[in-house]
């Protein structure tokens, strides 16, 4: 795929484009649809795409193994964190009143920090998979 | 003639259902079998998002100008399952690559062909 | 249009003409979501299933060989089987409540509250997100734990046998 000008050019184009709306639709989810699962998943198919039209160690260098695999762990640890932060103050399990100063404010940081947990695991376990299913056509991958 | 109005949809989610479920019994490769899951899986999106509908109600998000709302509710639970779904095919897929690596074939009946003799073995073993 | 795609499914022998139809069906699954208001679920939908789901197959289909089929033994039983749960289920839809009713018990419970009080009560407006992030917190907590287990699971079935035909090979 490497010699398809076109098709390197395009997608150069494109997916500035994705990751911009992965993170659009990452930010805007509390007023427009969208949200932490849709977001990782955009995201993760811009840099699919990417390793498709670059090849698969192209993408390796732009988000590598070793971040990929910090990433699923990370996302799952950052919504539990957020559980055990409502307990250090006072709260239940994820109760995000106490979060803020008031208990609105509470909720939107509580929110934010939640979905961001999502997309990171969404994102990097996607990644992962797809890294793992091409990485063995070529033989044995890393 | 209403009572046709008033269940199509069940009915086009049992028809979708009915079609994934035929795909799973009916088909001999593993990967047409993913497929034919998948599809099922759909029916059952369907299934949760259709009753939540009301005719006349926008999607629920709060705007000053709309009073009805469909029901949030089967989304966030279908939005959920939409991810699940992908990674647990993956999982799937996952498995399927390791049975073709181990058997040199993804189609059930030839598998079985290859278990057959060892099976036979272990139960002569075995007496 | 989606009935005519599935059958079609189930009769294609070509497992990439095969995938590629299920990225198509998945597109217009979307499109009928979006017909129902549920446009969170429908984005989702286009961007799994027609996006990662397609790719998932493709890269699974090019490490085993997937072009032919076999014809297998009779369809007659499984087809009888699928049509007598088909017509038993159809049975039970006459007992649920018609299309678009309000007064459906879907519509009575929690949902009301949610609709009426939700926007107050996080201060946001999407209640798809409201409910997903704070009422039914723990559920994504799970669900999330669920895909970081998923990815867990490929990682191990994927990786052992290198490890194994790195180190065990005579």
């Amino acid at each position: 795929m490497r010699n398809y000008l076109v098709l390197r050019v395009i997608a150069k184009l494109m997916i500035m484009f994705m990751v911009l709306f992965a993170l659009y639709v990452q930010f805007h989810g509390d007023f427009g649809p969208g949200g932490g699962f849709q977001a990782g998943v955009i995201s993760a198919a811009a840099i699919v795409f990417y390793g498709i039209i670059f090849g698969l160690p192209a993408a390796r260098e732009v988000v590598p193994d070793r971040l990929v695999e910090v990433m699923i762990a990370a996302g799952v640890l950052l919504y539990a964190g957020v559980g055990v932060a409502g307990l250090l103050l006072g709260g239940n399990y994820l109760d995000y009143f106490v979060l803020g100063a008031d208990p609105v404010d509470g909720q939107h940081r509580g929110i934010f920090w939640i979905e961001m947990g999502v997309l990171i695991t969404v994102a990097g376990v996607m990644l992962k998979i797809f890294y793992m299913f091409a990485g063995r056509g070529d033989g044995g991958g890393e | 003639m209403t009572a046709i109005a008033n269940h199509f949809s069940y009915w086009a989610t049992l028809f979708i259902a009915i079609a994934g479920l035929y795909i799973v019994i009916a088909r001999g490769n593993l990967v047409k079998k993913l497929v034919g899951l998948a599809i099922f899986q759909t029916s059952v999106y369907l299934l949760y998002i259709a009753p939540g509908k009301l005719i006349g109600g926008t999607a629920p998000i709060i705007a000053d100008k709309f009073a009805v709302y469909s029901n949030p509710l089967p989304h966030v639970l279908i939005l959920t399952a939409i991810v699940v779904g992908v990674a647990t095919l993956a999982l799937g897929l996952a498995i399927v690559v390791r049975i073709k690596e181990a058997y040199g074939t993804i189609e059930e009946d030839e598998i079985l062909a290859q278990e057959q003799p060892a099976l036979q073995q272990t139960a002569d073993n075995k007496m | 249009m989606m009935a005519v795609v599935t059958v079609v499914i189930a009769r294609q022998r070509n497992l990439f003409a095969v995938v590629i139809l299920f990225g198509i069906y998945s597109f217009l699954m979307a499109t009928v979501l979006v017909a129902l208001d549920a446009v969170d679920v429908a984005m989702t939908e286009a961007a799994v299933g027609a996006g990662i789901s397609t790719i998932l197959f493709l890269s699974a289909l090019h490490l085993g060989k997937g072009i032919e089929m076999k014809p297998l033994h009779r369809p007659f039983l499984p087809l009888v089987v699928a049509l007598a749960t088909g017509a038993a289920l159809a049975y039970g839809t006459l007992g649920l409540p018609a299309f678009s009713d309000s007064e459906a018990p879907i519509h009575q419970h929690v949902a009301k509250r949610y609709v009426e009080e939700g926007a107050r009560e996080t201060g946001v407006p999407n209640i798809v997100t409201a409910v997903l992030a704070s009422y039914r917190g723990y559920d994504t907590l799970g669900e999330v734990t669920v895909v970081f287990t998923a990815g867990i699971g490929v990682i191990a079935l994927l990786r052992r046998v290198r490890g194994r035909r790195r180190g065990g090979k005579p």
